[in-house]
């Protein structure tokens, strides 16, 4: 029953959606257009959304400093993959064990994980264990390790997506057949959790590849800017603008600082940061939502 | 069997278990070079420090306020936004709108930070050069003026997170048995009236259970928010620092050891604190949603 209340209402709620779209999107038009903007004039008139004059020589400077954005994106692609990949295995693990309900000791085991929800150290003390005590500082790891590696906020998603969905008949099952736990786990467990497995590892990944206090906590420029994600790279450069031409001179690159199109290249170097999560998002929006769902209200 | 916890154990101890007992630091009059255990002790002189200075009382404040601003505003839009979402019948629109309103949820906060400039820059910024100057009004040096970021910072973290609760409470609605509706038709009420007397009422639940979860960590901000939307400018600090804002900066930019672990500590424990009673109200409220 479609009533002419129900119509009234439709287009209503089309115009504000398709406004609240709009706010949503026009900071990027800005930034987009701000990008392609002459230098020159976008000192005088500013960002707009209509440019008296386009140039592509924001991009053009980029291209030049190609070596140390496209190591950023290596370095960027290399944590969410690595992150992701190590993240999902000792998570899924972990969350296994904890889902087993003849396990002695289990209650407390999920009690030690739920602890960490409610209580943790702070970044001082965080920060000084892991620079004094496992000296990450200026390393990889650095990137990886710090808070992201496994929350225990999806080792609980984990653990009750095992406990309602995979029967512990199955598995027992298995070990009546001769598997071994770790056999039951990989053959038996892990293709029945594939749904799970998909939403955290993105949701994961997600926070991997948009991480910058990382970078900000544990690299400096001195000893740690090779290992700049692309992330670290934005960030330094909205402190300091001439930090990719001062990062390539150090590597010994050629960029003068004097005549650099600075405006404009904030603005280009920003574009080239969200550009590809933008080309992914249309692949994996279906899973984001879901991610998004069975995260706020837990399960 | 254990052998398959060990690897995710082993980093809760690293990331979350050793924290806690670093927590020491605090009563510590930290020396780099002595490490944690052999710096001496310097008892509560570290928090008497922090809270003899009026920092205390303004980073609890705008950390308390602005979350508690957030919570509002954002349940509010979120669930008008949802409610007007549900009316919509095409699959393909709505879809649509629901994947343009999580964009800026993607992004980081480093970017969000690049197009807030675009808008702010004193020098270029789109609202001083293409909106007050043609206006023929006085530009705004966005970044040193205090009294629009509670705006600004309010603004901003709607953009980003509106799409984000708005997925949940449609999550939400769209759960809403439709016979209820129905009924409610037949009986003759209206689309307000169905929204007043069913929709709202049984979004109720979700409503206190995501404000209570909110509650429960407002003593910790979003520190990309208030780092980077205000460029970590000192002359805003009165208005947008928080106390994640004012840790980071004691630590990294000033090294004052002191205040950074007095701070940090008064965090974990407040905030633990606060989370244990949020959810004792929530296991009273909705035991299945509780943390523990």
């Amino acid at each position: 029953m479609y009533t002419r209340q129900d119509k009234i209402a439709e287009r209503i709620a089309h115009v504000v959606l398709a406004l609240a779209s709009a706010l949503a999107l026009l900071p990027f038009l800005l930034l987009v257009m701000a990008s392609f903007t002459d230098n020159s004039v976008a000192v005088v008139e500013g960002y707009r959304f209509f440019p008296k004059k386009y140039s592509l020589e924001a991009y053009a400077y980029i291209l030049q400093e190609w070596t140390t954005i496209g190591r950023a994106y290596g370095v960027t692609i290399f944590v969410t993959v690595a992150g992701t990949a190590v993240s999902l295995c000792i998570s899924s693990m972990l969350a296994y064990v904890l889902s087993r309900r003849d396990l002695p000791g289990g209650r407390i085991l999920n009690f030690l994980v739920v602890f960490t929800m409610l209580f943790n150290g702070g970044i001082v003390s965080s920060y000084f264990l892991y620079t004094n005590v496992f000296h990450i500082k200026n390393t990889i790891f650095a990137l990886l390790v710090p808070g992201l590696l496994m929350g225990a906020f999806n080792l609980v998603l984990m653990r009750n997506y095992f406990t309602t969905n995979i029967p512990e008949a199955l598995t027992e099952a298995a070990r009546i057949d001769g598997a071994s736990e770790w056999t039951a786990f990989a053959r038996v467990v892990m293709p029945l959790s594939m749904p799970i497995l998909a939403t955290i590892g993105l949701m994961t990944a997600i926070g991997y590849w948009n991480d910058w206090t990382n970078g900000l906590y544990y690299l400096d420029d001195r000893n740690g800017s090779h290992l700049y994600s692309i992330q670290n790279v934005l960030n330094r450069m909205n402190e300091n603008i001439s930090f990719l031409a001062n990062n390539s001179s150090q590597m010994g690159g050629v960029m003068q600082t004097g005549n650099l199109p600075t405006t404009t290249m904030r603005m280009a170097i920003a574009v080239v940061g969200i550009l590809p999560i933008l080309a992914a998002y249309p692949f994996f929006q279906k899973y984001f939502v879901k991610g998004i769902i069975i995260g706020s209200v837990k399960g | 069997m254990y052998i398959m916890a060990i690897p995710g154990l082993a980093y809760l101890v690293v990331n979350n278990y050793l924290p806690m007992f670093g927590l020491v630091i605090a009563f510590k009059k930290l020396d780099f070079r002595l490490g944690i255990w052999d710096s001496p002790w310097a008892g509560l002189q570290n928090f008497s420090f922090l809270f003899r200075t009026k920092d205390a009382f303004i980073i609890t404040r705008n950390t308390i306020l602005y979350n508690a601003a957030f919570i509002v505003v954002g349940t509010v839009l979120a669930i008008a936004i949802a409610i007007l979402l549900n009316e919509i019948r095409s699959r393909l629109a709505s879809r649509l709108y629901q994947s343009i309103l999580l964009i800026p949820y993607l992004m980081s906060w480093v970017v969000v930070g690049y197009l807030a400039f675009a808008f702010l820059s004193s020098d270029t910024g789109y609202l001083n050069k293409a909106l007050l100057r043609p206006l023929g009004l006085q530009e705004v040096s966005w970044y040193m003026e205090k009294k629009y970021w509670p705006f600004i910072l309010i603004l901003v973290n709607q953009w980003k997170n509106i799409g984000f609760t708005m997925v949940v409470y449609l999550a939400s609605i769209v759960g809403i048995n439709k016979e209820y509706f129905e009924a409610a038709r037949i009986d003759g009420a209206g689309k307000w009236k169905q929204v007043r007397y069913i929709t709202l009422p049984l979004l109720k639940p979700t409503v206190i259970t995501l404000t209570l979860l909110n509650i429960g960590r407002i003593f910790y901000s979003d520190f990309g928010l208030f780092y980077q939307v205000p460029r970590n400018s000192g002359m805003l600090y009165d208005v947008t620092r928080t106390i994640d804002v004012y840790v980071y900066n004691a630590l990294m930019k000033n090294t004052d050891y002191a205040m950074a672990s007095a701070a940090s500590f008064y965090q974990s424990v407040v905030g633990f604190v606060l989370i244990i009673g949020a959810n004792l109200v929530i296991r009273k409220v909705n035991r299945e949603n509780a943390l523990f």
